[in-house]
């Protein structure tokens, strides 16, 4: 497998407008609508600002994905009323109400079973499903092998902290071994799945790893991920800087944005030699991952197989 | 149509879902409710409808309600070991608002239980079976007949009313083949779902009610962007924890919920001058209508209610049918979990008999009268 996306530079993006510090809530927000991505405009910034101030912590990885999301889905719609967000229950969760779509915040583990649902009820519109690794992996493992199978044309982004969030930090299927949580107080001793590889193996038909860390990277991987016609997985690995980094003393969050640059295939080769986090003694040690698209193939969706639209539309 | 036609319990449960406009089904087999299902798989395909077997039945009422809030009428069919996975999901749609029917054709329980026996066991698992003060519909019908007519009304009062809807009937309906009439409902059976008042703009209330106080929240990809959560939210569907809004959110929905009172109206049996009242429901009712007939031919005074609503209780009803009563005898195929309900709501003087059984066999109209003779003659508060 090699990866076919590859970091680029920051393009040349007009950065969003300057508060004073004078300035009221009014004027951030004024401030926040204006154009700091690509698409972004007053009438298209796609945020539910009813909702604010939003409830990740200082450092989150969440509202950089987010984020993301938004700016690739502003490359591909005018507007979200034909896009659904669906969402189970954690931090990645919570970020569906965020945007102003369709949004569908469910119960815990059960997002892709709403939004297989909703998809066969109506295939015309874009559902995007929002889960995390407790969430995906753990309460809901068994929905997201049988939705991969099935490959009914959803497109599914698994925020991966390694940790449960907002319960207050305990362990997760994804907590990499060693690693302290506060029911894991002496280490986890239990392995942690890798969610693409699962994912591919169930049949899925696009499966991506990207991480917050290179943003540019994941926006493409998403885009991608919405155009592909079947089971879109992206794992997109995310730090939990309140839980996951104190517990551990990985530092703050740009320490945890530079574990995960270190945790890339690619990069890693780039900064051999150099001190990393990963060397600290007695400290959990983030495995080194491949980044990019993992598996893209084609098959019959589920719509498809049912009739419900076109083959090949 | 409206001659006859022999049909099984659980076929008559899916033909009325197919007559009632329900396009999506999503559920997973098990005895003794799985005819539906095989129905459903065969006959929605052919009618643009969606048949999809999940992997549990979490994920079956997963789908059910994404369904619904695609605009589909929606269903799914269980048995008791399967309504309990679905519970979660029961509570979800309770509190966003979503409508959609349940079936579930009562086998002995608990756990795996009696697999292909009949029972009434679940009757409480409806009313309380998901967690917090969920408001609730359940109706039980009485014959092939009435499976017919009343799981078109389950959807009539899911979609008008935007909540859960379940259907409990036993085995012995679910396998039972009658003569029944299948008839094409009318537009005022099938009910209008409640919808938003106007177009969409940025201060669209989807959870503001309507005067039946049912939320107007619109169907996904319609040209309204809002929010389902099953957190506590405000009218606007977004969460909140405000102790004065979340009181008026639960009662509401307790409200709105008796409007299945009036439409579920109980069946009066000889009951003018009755002494003494058999209650029953489902299967049971059709043996103590049998035995009140018996007790008659002896001269004993007894009238049958039988209730075709277990939720929200229809309580003036059955407060009028037991007032004068000398005895009440709650006949039900388990330990007891309607009758406690109808002791909750007797008065004092009331003397209460009930006959329970939950080994897997229907209640004999001989062995009900023997009961009613037997404590009616003692004079005893059994």
């Amino acid at each position: 497998m090699s990866l076919d996306v590859v970091s680029r530079p920051p393009a040349d993006v007009p950065q969003g407008g300057t508060v004073a510090p004078e300035a009221r809530a009014d004027d951030v927000l004024a401030a926040a609508r204006g154009a700091s991505w690509p698409g972004a405009s007053a009438e298209k910034h796609f945020l539910r600002y009813g909702m604010m101030p939003h409830m990740l912590c200082p450092g989150c990885g969440h509202g950089i994905v987010l984020d993301a999301m938004l700016r690739a889905l502003a490359r591909r719609y005018e507007t979200l009323d034909d896009v659904a967000f669906v969402a189970g229950i954690g931090c990645s969760s919570r970020v569906v109400g965020y945007v102003d779509a369709c949004t569908l915040h469910t119960t815990h583990g059960r997002p892709l079973t709403f939004a297989t649902g909703l998809k066969l009820a109506r295939p015309d519109l874009e559902v995007v499903v929002v889960t995390g690794d407790g969430d995906g992996l753990s309460i809901g493992g068994n929905h997201l092998i049988h939705a991969a199978r099935r490959n009914i044309d959803l497109t599914c982004v698994l925020f991966n902290n390694e940790i449960y969030g907002m319960t207050g930090g305990q362990l997760a299927p994804t907590t990499i071994p060693g690693a302290y949580t506060s029911t894991s107080p002496k280490g986890n001793h239990e392995q942690p799945f890798d969610a693409a590889r699962l994912v591919e193996a169930a049949g899925g038909t696009f499966v991506a790893r990207a991480q917050s860390f290179r943003t540019r990277d994941f926006e493409e991987i998403f885009l991608r991920a919405l155009e592909h016609k079947g089971f879109s997985f992206v794992e997109v690995m995310t730090d939990c800087t309140e839980y996951f980094g104190r517990t551990n003393r990985l530092g703050n969050g740009a320490d945890l944005l530079f574990s995960q640059a270190r945790a890339d295939v690619a990069i890693e080769a780039d900064l051999a030699g150099r001190p990393t986090l990963q060397e600290v003694p007695a400290r959990p040690v983030r495995p080194v991952m491949e980044m990019g698209v993992l598996h893209e193939s084609r098959r019959q969706t589920l719509e498809e197989a049912m009739g419900l639209v076109e083959a090949g539309s | 149509m409206s001659e006859r036609q022999l049909t099984q319990g659980n076929e008559a449960c899916a033909r009325a879902a197919l007559a009632a406009g329900c396009t999506f089904f999503g559920g997973y087999p098990i005895s003794p409710s799985s005819e539906i299902a095989e129905h459903l798989a065969r006959e929605l395909p052919k009618r643009g409808g969606v048949f999809i077997q999940m992997e549990d039945e979490l994920a079956s009422m997963g789908a059910v309600l994404g369904a619904s809030l695609g605009g589909r009428r929606a269903m799914t069919a269980t048995s008791g070991p399967g309504f309990t996975l679905m519970q979660e999901h029961l509570g979800y749609a309770s509190l966003a608002e979503i409508p959609c029917v349940v079936v579930d054709v009562m086998r002995g329980g608990p756990s795996t239980g009696l697999p292909t026996s009949p029972a009434q066991g679940d009757v409480m698992q409806a009313r309380w079976g998901s967690h917090g003060d969920r408001a609730t519909i359940a109706v039980a019908p009485g014959s092939v007949q009435e499976v017919y007519t009343l799981t078109i009304e389950a959807f009539r009062l899911a979609e008008t009313l935007r909540t859960p809807v379940a259907v409990l009937y036993d085995e012995v309906i679910g396998h039972m083949r009658e003569g029944v009439v299948l008839h094409e409902p009318t537009s005022e059976e099938l009910g209008l779902r409640s919808g938003p008042r106007g177009p969409f703009s940025p201060d669209f209330l989807p959870y503001e009610p309507d005067e039946k106080g049912v939320a107007r929240v619109p169907d996904f990809g319609r040209g309204y962007r809002f929010h389902v959560t099953g957190l506590m939210h405000d009218e606007r569907g977004y969460p909140t924890s405000d102790h004065a809004k979340v009181e008026q959110l639960l009662a509401r929905l307790e409200r709105k919920v008796d409007a299945a009172v009036d439409a579920v109206a109980p069946e009066l049996y000889r009951l003018e001058d009755a002494k003494i009242v058999v209650v029953a429901y489902g299967i049971v009712a059709r043996t103590a209508r049998a035995a009140v007939d018996a007790l008659r031919a002896e001269g004993v005074p007894a009238g049958l209610l039988r209730t075709r609503l277990l939720w929200p209780i229809p309580a003036a009803a059955l407060a009028d049918a037991i007032g004068h009563a000398d005895l009440v005898v709650v006949a039900e195929m388990n330990r007891g979990q309607w009758a406690f309900e109808v002791e909750r709501l007797a008065g004092r003087h009331v003397q209460l008999a009930p006959y329970l059984k939950a080994g897997g066999s229907v209640i004999t109209a001989e062995e009900l009268v023997a009961h009613v003779l037997r404590v009616s003659t003692k004079g005893a508060r059994v």
